[in-house]
């Protein structure tokens, strides 16, 4: 047991020392601003823990990027980066309304899910475009995801100004966003279920989140597909003499990545927001996701604490703008983590490599007793 | 004589090792004097500090006569110390003459002034009898010209003390014989130089001196003259040492591996092997000799489905496996060491038992239906560390913090787990100590023995002819000749790697 | 076609691939050394906010340029940093860069002047013909009147690019540190210094990139006003092979297609707005499919070197 913790430590003392490194940039900009950081990070807490109704608005703030996160995490681990949960998860936000519209004859327990898959399966076909263009074309995720983020925008945009709008399906005048979904297709508040939730708008998708995060977690390292991600993320020639498809695994590593952007959106859009607004930039949730996995450590169970991390920074930057501090202030705090996090990483690798090497017994001819 | 080259109580410490344990080397100009030891004994790193790439923890270097601190390359190249590495250093994509002048390059006011470059690279060249094309880019000439073009870098520099390291791997026979001309030349113009190898038979043709080198310490110096391979060898590895294993009589049996007209094209799309026709029979070992670079890793990356066939046929017990991916051609019976084993064999970053199932994870009882079994998986590593002997900690570390002959052990116990009809081991010593080595040839005689077919492709004729019981000569992606290995001489294997062919030398097919 | 259109198009055109060049340039000084800049985004961002602020500060847009230029080498100093002397991941040092920008901008908006989404407009700007002289010729004056200095730089800087890295020691230093760093450290060549200076050039040059499309444009800045560039950028180099001259040519094809996007409507192209302004990302996606396979990145790209200890 005290060797499992010596390597918990080992693994998470990074992304803890980042965020911590993270947590004073932030305390510097503040005491620019001419306020008290201590006061500040006070504000800050009590306002995403300290009562249950915040709590619950935690909760909330939590969920996207918990699935973003995922979404990042499951990528990572196949060698890539997927910066494209952006457009994948606004992908799966107009199929999520799509479906929610158009099968609101059904009943709830046949809706709900199948609302849930099609936003998965929105996002995973989104998302294994770019895989697809790298295993085939080679083509540079980075640069194939961030082209289809604008692009989904753009088509969400006009399906939100078109085919989806209030004016063409519910016969009302026309706004800036889509038609809104039915209420059998919403998820059920936390507030009906546990009325000590008062005023805020948590919703049962976190718990929908915590069991991808569990699945994932299943998936990775309890099955051959998760070994053979993990594989040709690790070393992809090696994976490639060991008869497993680099090809193949880079798809359905995207398709899975996306597929959790995806179910992110559709949980958001059926517990949250209940329709999608036409909008001129990306909300934001892909990008969050990725400085949650890497200090979540691309690992599903830890995506969990990590994610909360930084629904706790989101919705206590409400408060701290209340006490006069300008909320852009979490964002910094966010960059400066994944920066920090960005020169660590392989000092950090480097650093084991050096140390184990060390153990090496020179006198180790591996031939005595063969 | 006096000494250009003299290093004292040289000791270089690494974190966990000491890789020289005060060692005294000197150098006497116009001699050429080796320093010998296996893989790992400490001569590149004493050599680097030479050059100046490391900086010795304590001790000092006399060049003349005169004390030196040498901070780095530039300050060696200044002191007259050229160095040709054991792997080139030498870009690619640019031309000979780019690569010769990198670094101290002729200048018009700004600009490059390349004709100058080229100018001043032929006389040189001619000078010390280098034959080169200045204009010529490295990607495109062969690997023995490259050599050259190193060599030239560092008398271009003006360097008077050359180290050249483990310059041998790359050439045939012939081509060695050839160096030894180049430097008896270059000692004539009065030049000195160091050569580190751990290849006794160029020692005992090129060298006056030896100083051999055992785990970072110095064990002698001795007149070239005056010692045996015998002798050099025992004090290069601390015992007595068997040059050659022993290898019962075997009739071969059934074909198992039938490889005909198969020609394979290179990551440049140029025919890399062409035309190539063989078996290898059960209880056999069919060796591939040749030198580095022709053909060898694309024939054995296209029998093992890395690599793509542009034509001809292979089947495996029967088993038509042209082109097939490498999981048809594990499933179909194939155990592969491969050249690389850190690109290729194995995954650093992961665990001995995530390592030791990679290739058949996905079948019971490992897995089922997707879904892996971790107790038996964990029983699986466990047994297979005891029964090969791989020394390690545990089964959970890294296999990145494993010595080279213990990373080597896990490939073998990992693929003979699998008790393959079809064993291709490619250079599966390289890299490693003499203790590694007599275990890896140890196991290779034992698959023979057990009626398995064995393809071994190596660059060390030594071991070729130590385990072999037929050895094919390739030379520019085609087979030149098909000899027993019985009645085979090194002369006549030489000959082959070259190009030239054994027709009326017994030819065994 | 008529004339004034034609010629309208074409300015449009070259006018968009102006700071595209200038930002693929800087990826050809960073790449060509080994160091992948994923940051190119965020950088001309910072160019775009600090310029414009130094504009308001000091009233003039030239200071307003050069402030821009030092704000990106002083963002892309943090990449070299990380990428060069910690060995960190290039890809995500470059990602996270991006996002700190992005997020210090949104910061500094709003303690500078309070305002969230856009900056007031600068008092002055840099959209106009620097060179009125050429106004003077016939049949091409007009196409003269319609550029801006940026663009006399950016082709400029073409040719100074090509000479500097082809035609200088120095620029044969940059090739081989990023082709085989090994071997130019063992010649004596300070690969770490050669890459720190190839990411500082990088970091001016998208700086300047960013000053082009706020001073150079709109005289202000605006969240989110980058839009992507720095990424198609990167999709120019790999399409131009890492050579400024076809990155060049790379550079103007998509400047051709945003400018068909917004000039649609002369052409009497009757589609919904929003597939008009997805053109240039799909346009970048389909460059790629077609390009990449054949394209050979600089060696030693993207791989952090380690120097072996001393």
């Amino acid at each position: 047991m005290k060797g499992k913790l010596r390597y918990l430590w080992s693994v998470t003392k990074l992304p803890i020392v980042a965020v911590a490194f993270g947590f004073i940039v932030g305390a510097v900009c503040i005491a620019v601003t001419g306020n008290n950081p201590l006061v500040a990070y006070m504000a800050l807490f009590k306002g995403s823990l300290g009562s249950i109704p915040s709590i619950g608005e935690t909760m909330y703030k939590v969920t996207p990027i918990l699935f973003t996160g995922l979404a990042a995490a499951i990528s990572f681990r196949c060698g890539l980066f997927n910066i494209g949960a952006e457009g994948q998860y606004v992908v799966a936000t107009v199929a999520t309304v799509a479906v929610a519209w158009f099968g609101q004859g059904l009943p709830r327990l046949v809706l709900l899910p199948l609302i849930l898959i099609a936003g998965f399966c929105a996002g995973g076909l989104w998302g294994s475009i770019a895989g697809l263009l790298k295993a085939k074309r080679g083509i540079n995720e980075v640069i194939s995801t961030i082209m289809l983020n604008w692009i989904a925008l753009y088509i969400a945009n006009y399906m939100v100004r078109v085919p989806l709008s209030t004016n063409v399906l519910a016969g009302l005048p026309p706004e800036g966003h889509s038609v809104i979904i039915p209420n059998v297709a919403k998820l059920t508040k936390l507030k009906e279920m546990v009325p000590s939730f008062g005023y805020s708008s948590a919703h049962t998708g976190i718990f929908i989140a915590l069991a991808a995060a569990g699945v994932m977690w299943y998936i990775l390292f309890k099955t051959t597909i998760g070994y053979e991600i993990r594989t040709v993320g690790l070393n992809a020639s090696a994976a490639e003499y060991g008869g497993i498809s680099k090809a193949k695994n880079t798809i359905l590593a995207m398709f899975l990545s996306g597929g959790l952007a995806g179910l992110g959106g559709a949980v958001q859009i059926t517990g949250l927001v209940f329709m999608v607004n036409q909008s001129p930039a990306l909300p934001g949730y892909g990008f969050t996701g990725l400085s949650v996995a890497l200090v979540g450590c691309t690992h599903p169970l830890g995506v969990i604490p990590s994610a909360l991390l930084f629904g706790i920074l989101e919705n206590g930057s409400r408060q701290m703008q209340l006490a006069g501090i300008p909320s852009e202030i979490t964002s910094i705090i966010s960059g400066v983590i994944l920066v920090f996090i960005a020169g660590s990483l392989i000092l950090k690798l480097a650093g084991d490599r050096l140390k184990s090497f060390g153990k090496n017994p020179v006198a180790d001819t591996g031939k005595e007793g063969a | 004589m006096s000494k250009v080259v003299e290093m004292k109580g040289i000791t270089k410490i690494f974190p966990g090792t000491v890789a020289n344990d005060h060692v005294d080397f000197d150098l006497e100009k116009g001699e050429i004097h080796v320093l010998l030891g296996e893989n790992g004994a400490g001569k590149t790193t004493l050599m680097n500090i030479l050059y100046g790439l490391y900086q010795q923890t304590s001790g000092d270097i006399y060049i003349n006569g005169k004390k030196e601190d040498i901070r780095g390359p530039n300050a060696a190249i200044a002191l007259g110390i050229g160095m040709v590495h054991q792997h080139f250093m030498l870009v690619e994509n640019f031309t000979v003459a780019e690569n010769i002048v990198l670094g101290h390059e002729p200048k018009k006011g700004l600009t490059l002034d390349m004709e100058a470059a080229k100018t001043s690279v032929r006389e040189v060249s001619d000078r010390f009898g280098l034959e080169v094309d200045p204009d010529a880019r490295i990607e495109d000439i062969p690997v023995g010209l490259s050599q050259r073009v190193e060599i030239l870098k560092a008398l271009h520099k003006g360097a008077e003390i050359l180290i050249l390291d483990e310059p041998t791997a790359v050439l045939t026979p012939q081509e060695i014989d050839d160096l030894g001309e180049i430097l008896k030349n270059l000692t004539n113009e009065g030049k000195s130089i160091i050569l580190i190898t751990h290849k006794l038979k160029e020692v005992l043709g090129m060298s006056d001196r030896v100083t051999i080198l055992r785990r970072g310490k110095v064990i002698g110096t001795v007149q070239t003259s005056e010692t045996t391979a015998d002798e050099l060898a025992e004090m290069m590895v601390g015992r007595e040492v068997n040059l050659s294993s022993d290898k019962a009589e075997k009739a071969a049996g059934e074909v198992i591996l039938n490889v005909e007209h198969l020609t394979v094209k290179d990551h440049r799309n140029l025919p890399a092997v062409k035309d190539v026709s063989f078996e290898v029979r059960q209880g056999e070992i069919l060796a591939i000799a040749g030198v580095d670079g022709n053909g060898q890793k694309e024939l054995v990356e296209a029998l093992t489905g890395l690599m793509p066939t542009e034509s001809g046929k292979v089947t495996l017990c029967g088993k038509d496996i042209t082109g097939a991916s490498p999981r048809t051609v594990i499933e179909a019976g194939t155990g592969h060491i491969p050249q690389d084993r850190q690109k290729r064999g194995l995954i650093l970053q992961s665990s001995l038992t995530e390592n030791l199932i990679l290739g058949y994870h996905y079948q019971p009882p490992f897995a089922k239906n997707g879904k892996m079994d971790q107790i038996k998986i964990a029983e699986h590593g466990k047994e297979l560390i005891q029964e090969f002997d791989i020394r390690t900690p545990n089964q959970d570390v890294s296999a990145g913090s494993l010595s080279g002959g213990n990373q080597q052990k896990v490939i073998i116990a990992r693929e003979f787990y699998k008790d393959p009809p079809l064993l291709i081991a490619a250079q599966p010593t390289r890299g490693l100590d003499v203790g590694a080595i007599e275990f890896v040839h140890m196991r290779l005689l034992e698959q023979r023995d057990n009626n398995k077919a064995v393809l071994l492709v190596s660059l060390e004729l030594d071991e070729i002819m130590n385990l072999a019981d037929r050895i094919a000569v390739i030379y520019h992606g085609q087979i030149v000749g098909i000899l027993d290995a019985a009645q085979a001489t090194e002369r006549q294997l030489g000959l082959m790697m070259a190009g030239g062919t054994s027709a009326d030398k017994g030819d065994v097919s | 076609m008529t004339t004034a259109i034609f010629i309208s198009l074409l300015t449009s055109a070259i006018r968009l691939a102006t700071p595209l060049l200038l930002a693929a340039l800087a990826g050809v000084y960073s790449e060509r050394s080994g160091v992948v800049n994923i940051a190119l985004e965020g950088i001309m961002t910072s160019g775009a906010f600090f310029s414009i602020w130094f504009t308001h500060v000091t009233g003039s847009a030239w200071l307003g340029v050069s402030m821009g230029i030092a704000f990106g080498i002083v963002t892309s100093s943090l990449l070299a940093v990380i990428a060069v002397n910690l060995k960190g991941n290039q890809v995500i040092a470059g990602t996270a860069i991006n996002l700190l920008v992005t997020a210090v901008v949104a910061f500094l908006l709003e303690i500078i002047w309070h305002r969230s989404g856009s900056t007031p407009t600068a008092p002055a700007m840099l959209t106009t013909n620097p060179l009125k002289f050429l106004e003077g010729i016939p049949f091409l004056g007009t196409f003269f009147s319609q550029l801006t200095p940026f663009v006399y730089i950016a082709f400029l800087m073409v040719g100074v690019t090509f000479f500097v890295l082809w035609k200088t020691p120095w620029g044969l230093h940059v090739r081989a540190v990023g082709e085989h760093p090994r071997a130019a450290d063992t010649v004596g060549i300070n690969v770490y210094r050669t890459r720190w200076i190839c990411v500082l050039i990088s970091g001016a040059l998208a700086g300047l990139a960013g000053a082009t499309l706020s001073l150079g444009t709109v005289g202000l800045f605006r969240e989110g006003m980058v839009a992507g560039k720095g990424f198609i950028a990167l999709a120019a180099l790999v399409f131009g092979k890492w050579h400024p001259i076809k990155t060049m040519y790379a550079c103007m094809f998509f400047g051709l297609f945003s400018a068909f996007n917004i000039l649609a409507q002369s052409f009497g192209v009757d589609a919904p707005t929003e597939f008009l302004a997805m053109i240039p990302y799909v346009a970048t996606i389909l460059v790629l499919i077609g390009v990449v396979g054949k394209a050979q990145a600089p060696k030693a790209d993207g791989e952090p070197y380690e120097k072996d200890e001393k």
